[in-house]
């Protein structure tokens, strides 16, 4: 079979090195290796069923072709999406470019303090907006958000109330998700009209334990908060605001009106519709709640230096240490959507951003003025960007204004709803007057309305750090983002060989169409005429990826990997309640497996049961038969990782599914390692009968620094109809989202990937990843113990090494390692997951054998100062392993009395080329979480400290 | 490791301590806390809340792993080290003494004689590792 170029571009190593690779290895040829790889009985040879590969040129004219069905329409939709500007200098700077999209979680803050300083800075911008003081940074969507903050306000009362009231002029899609997650959870979810809100609080006192407000309503309504907060407090129910964060520059703030917590969407801070995502949403809550917030939180804590640094805060709350008792299953956050609106805060500063809002609602009340003279009645009180208007028939209006080239929304029959946005100009003001009266209207002759002032409630005393002050000119703005770029490790400095997250390459030819106009600028509930586009990409798509895995059906809906598993549990419990056999709750969970798993079990219902790993790594298939056998009739799933956590191909897999299909129970196959099987073997061939597969790893979306993710599952045909639904398509399966495909924006760069490579292509991606990782593991097995092998000795697409002997001997740590090897120009591999005090390492097929080398080699010279440090050359105390990593301000201070020289400190291998620098020295995490700081004080506090 | 001899012991760590009112104060081992590592933030229970038996009621927070604190058993909360909110460091320095978590009044005093002696703690602690 022929390939396309891309393929040779996307994979690393030549086939000239995969042939040095293979003859280190002893093996004759890359099939030969597969076959030791991957067990006989789970093996599939066939191609997949995939056309073959073509050039990035084709790809991207095949793909402009399709986009071009789609048809952008001005949106007055709103629900939460409005149409904004993405500063060009954001754009160019940030989310087209690879220093930032192509950067991991931030997990080893010293390398990522530039993207810190900003997810930071987000924190900041929602406390200051909320008016509440801690922030979390970020959620998925805000549909998810509120569901969230439902389950915190659920723990808050300890489970002992059971209902939450919420307005039911929340967004409609909020409402459905809030429905979909409350169901496992035993809560009751009622929605009632924002007005009876306070009359029902009372009458069902001792059985609410929160009230869910959207601020302003779906419909534009403002309504009276306080009121109902009031009447919430005096329950002792904790009061939930959805809040616009463009609104809160002008209306009073959550945390002035007696909200607990405020969640809500970033979105129409410069990032694109996008068909419904990826969009950051924030939750910020009071200090009581501050250690049961979810997902992602930045701390500001001190290096061994003394100065100021970033990094992650509250580990212990989140899933990998909690598990089935973490606050949340939420992993991946939207960090690169959360910086975007941090940078257009910062762009816009707190009057620019006022303005902006100003200049909206001045628009509405013109509109809506003019409105009055034609003798349409406005029974709305009072409105930020949302009007609701009775009109003769809504469906005739829909019409026309579609004509005129405008999306509106209808509520009823005879009510419409439209949305203004930083998109809406005057003439649209104008055009929008003449479809709604019937007569032309030109901008001069719109009603003259006087300019209000923000609201008393909100003077400008926001957003007074200098951040939101000190970047509004194009050149300090770009001067700015490079600065925090060059503190970054991302892909385009050096291979991440981090285990399990399959950080390969994201190319510039997928990325390419994520910025098309026909992809961004679509709101997810356009008409479906005007997404035609859209929806053939996404059905070429569930082809492709049924292709890959084997699978009958795909759901693109879930945003990220836990939301995947959540969906994948919910279709199970779904199929088992079809059969009458709702009794089945329990989840059978290996104790090697990711900490998402029991906490998305827990978030589903279902009661997690562990099953114990043997030495080798693998199910302890005994105790799997003990746990079945005491569970019996109560089996509802396993929950699997495939390959293992532990990089390897079980050889068991099979006879697990069918112990677990014969109790009656699903299984689950976690898609996390899928990198090591497209092409090699399917797992709903092999017994699976659902996957979540993670496109941000395997299929090329890239990180983002800490997100977007995708998530979508595969099903086997029985368990198609217990896919997520949602209610713009009409389903009667719930939403796991809050848009019915997810993060469709992103879904072009999977598209991309698959139809450059091809059939061909994939597989040999696959294979080339077996090879490197076991190519890394022949490197460095002299030094470090490889802690699982396969059972032909060999490692599947990654590895385990073990790092505890050097703590024993040398008393050189886990950490000690990571941070030199940034000294060395590297991030870390996975550290201490699965097993603690060890490294993970996954190169995948993009890295090319120099850089692969160029990594071992640094893997061994640290083995060797340890070494050195063992045989007392270098004191335990003072070697350039404890005192890693160096910065450059390390290197040049006057007094140098290290034990070794600065070359040795710095230039490790003794290439000075291209030096990367870490920002900041090791970082203190105990004081970190004990000193929480999580948003920068306003200046006021600097001037009161003075005073 | 010399332990307390005054002390009864549950498996998932706690220490006891009968007062002379009758009430009983508890705590986390030694061998626990240099298992946690750097305490970083401690949540006691409520005040008067009443607790079952291995009832998740406090928890104890390092930067790398957080751990529920069982009540060993039945009874009423009646008092909090409060110390321990500025201060959770104190079950690292001393978790015998300034480092006790709470205090509470058994609903049956007999439910302490369930509970390990120093002994059968330490055999079980070094069977573990």
């Amino acid at each position: 079979m022929t390939h396309s170029n891309f393929v040779h571009r996307h994979i690393g190593p030549s086939l000239a090195d995969q042939s040095k690779m293979l003859d280190a290895l002893g093996v004759d040829d890359i099939q030969s290796l597969i076959n030791e790889v991957v067990p006989s009985n789970i093996k599939s040879d066939d191609p997949l069923a995939l056309s073959a590969g073509v050039d990035e040129a084709v790809a991207l004219q095949e793909l402009a072709a399709i986009a071009s069905r789609n048809v952008i329409n001005k949106s007055l939709l709103g629900q939460g999406y409005y149409a904004c500007h993405l500063p060009s200098v954001i754009k160019r700077n940030v989310l087209e470019n690879p220093s930032w999209y192509t950067a991991y979680t931030p997990y080893q803050p010293e390398i990522a303090q530039g993207r810190l300083e900003v997810l930071f800075n987000f924190q900041t911008l929602i406390t200051e907006l909320t008016a509440l003081p801690m922030a979390n940074a970020s959620l998925l969507d805000e549909g998810t958000a509120a569901a969230e903050a439902m389950a915190l306000a659920h723990r808050a009362l300890r489970g002992k109330r059971n209902t939450l009231l919420v307005a039911s002029d929340c967004h409609a899609q909020t409402i459905d998700i809030l429905h979909t997650r409350a169901a496992p959870l035993g809560i009751t979810v009622t929605a009632v009209a924002a007005d009876q809100l306070t009359t029902r609080i009372n009458t069902q006192a001792d059985d609410v334990f929160g009230v869910l407000i959207q601020y302003p309503g779906t419909d534009g309504d403002i309504g009276e908060p306080a009121t109902i907060a009031a009447a919430a407090k005096d329950i002792g129910a904790v009061v939930i605001a959805a809040a616009d964060l463009l609104a809160l520059t002008l209306l009073s703030p959550p945390g002035e009106w007696g909200a607990d917590i405020a969640i809500g969407s970033a979105q129409r801070f410069g990032v694109p519709m996008g068909f419904g995502g990826p969009h950051a949403a924030y939750m910020a809550t009071t200090d009581k709640h501050k250690r049961n917030l979810p997902g992602r939180l930045i701390g500001q804590s001190i290096t061994v230096n003394g100065e100021p640094a970033y990094r992650l805060a509250l580990q212990t709350r989140e899933q990998h240490i909690r598990r089935e008792k973490a606050t949340s299953n939420i992993c991946t956050a939207q960090a690169l959507l959360a910086i975007i609106a941090t940078l257009y805060a910062c762009y816009h500063g707190p009057k620019g951003l006022q303005s902006i809002a100003l200049g909206i609602r001045h628009k509405l009340d013109r509109l809506a003025a003019t409105l009055k003279q034609h003798g349409i009645d406005i029974a709305q009180q009072d409105w930020f960007d949302t009007l609701y208007l009775p009109v003769a028939d809504a469906d005739e209006v829909l019409a026309s204004a579609n004509k005129a080239g405008y999306n509106v929304r209808k509520r009823d029959a005879t009510t419409i709803v439209l949305s203004f946005d930083e998109t809406t100009s005057i003439n649209d003001v104008a055009n929008i007057a003449g479809v709604l009266t019937g007569v032309n209207v030109t901008k001069e002759s719109l009603a003259q309305v006087p300019d209000r002032q923000a609201s008393a409630d909100r003077p400008v005393s926001y957003l007074s750090q200098a951040c939101f002050h000190d970047y509004m000119s194009e050149t300090e703005m770009m001067r700015y983002l490079r600065k925090l770029a060059n503190k970054d490790l991302a892909l385009d400095t050096a291979m991440i060989p981090l285990g399990s997250c399959t950080m390969k390459l994201n190319a510039a030819s997928e990325m390419m169409p994520v910025s098309w106009p026909e992809f961004t600028d679509i709101h997810p509930f356009a008409p479906k005429e005007q997404s035609e586009g859209y929806r053939m990409m996404i059905s070429d798509l569930e082809r492709m990826l049924c292709a890959c895995t084997g699978y009958d059906a795909v759901s693109l809906q879930p945003n990220a990997g836990s939301q995947g598993e959540y969906a994948g549990l919910l279709a199970i419990k779904a199929y088992h309640e079809s059969r009458d056999e709702s009794h089945r709750n329990v989840c059978l969970i290996p104790s090697s497996a990711h900490g998402t798993n029991p906490a998305s079990a827990q978030m589903a219902g279902l009661d997690v049961v562990v099953v114990a790993c043997d030495e080798q790594g693998n199910v302890d298939v005994a105790d799997l038969q003990k746990k079945i056998d005491e569970h019996k009739a109560n089996i509802a799933a396993i929950m699997i990782t495939y390959p293992s956590t532990h990089g390897v191909f079980e050889a068991g897999v099979r006879d697990v599914c069918e112990r677990v299909h014969a109790a009656g129970g699903q299984v689950y196959i976690d898609g996390a390692n899928l990198n090591a099987m497209v092409g090699t073997a399917q797992p709903g061939k092999f017994g699976g009968d659902v996957s979540h597969l993670n496109l941000h790893k395997t299929f090329c979306i890239p990180h983002g620094g800490g997100g977007p993710g995708v998530g979508p599952i595969g099903v086997g045909k029985h368990l198609a109809p217990f896919l997520p639904g949602h209610r713009e398509l009409g389903d009667a399966t719930g939403a796991v989202s809050a848009a019915p495909w997810g993060s469709a924006m992103i879904l072009p760069i999977t598209w991309m990937y698959i139809r450059m490579m091809g059939a061909q292509g994939l597989q040999d991606a696959t294979q080339v990843a077996v090879l490197s990782a076991n190519y890394i593991a022949h490197r460095l097995s002299p030094a470090f113990p490889i802690l699982y092998r396969g059972e032909k000795g060999r490692v599947a697409h990654e590895c385990i090494i073990d790092t505890r002997p050097l703590k024993d001997e040398m008393g050189i740590t886990v950490d000690d390692i990571a941070k030199r090897l940034m000294d060395y120009g590297f991030h870390a591999p996975t550290m201490s997951f699965p097993v603690a005090g060890t490294l993970m390492i996954e190169p995948t097929e993009s890295e090319s054998l120099a850089e692969v080398d160029r990594f071992c080699d640094a893997m061994l010279a640290i083995h060797a100062e340890a070494v050195k440090v063992k045989e007392g050359v270098w004191p335990s105390d003072d070697n350039p392993l404890a005192n890693s990593p160096h910065t450059a301000a390390a290197l040049i201070s006057d007094d140098w009395s290290h034990a070794y020289t600065r070359q040795e400190a710095a230039y490790p291998s003794g290439d000075t080329d291209g030096k990367y620098w870490p920002a900041v020295g090791r970082i203190d995490n105990v004081y970190g979480d004990k000193h929480l700081i999580c948003s920068c004080p306003p200046l006021s506090d600097y001037a009161s400290d003075r005073t | 490791m010399e332990l307390p001899g005054d002390l009864r012991f549950t498996a998932s760590h706690e220490w006891v301590r009968v007062n002379d009112d009758g009430s009983v104060t508890i705590g986390i081992s030694e061998h626990a806390q240099e298992q946690l590592g750097d305490l970083v933030y401690v949540e006691t229970p409520e005040m008067d809340m009443s607790c079952d038996a291995e009832e998740g009621i406090a928890v104890v927070e390092s930067v790398k792993a957080a751990s529920d604190i069982y009540s060993p058993i039945k009874g009423k909360i009646i008092d909090c080290n409060g110390a321990l909110t500025d201060n959770p460091e104190l079950i690292n320095s001393d978790p015998y003494g300034d480092g006790w978590i709470f205090t509470l009044m058994p609903d049956n005093p007999e439910d302490i004689e369930h509970l390990m002696g120093p002994d059968d703690y330490q055999a079980m602690t070094e069977s573990e590792s």
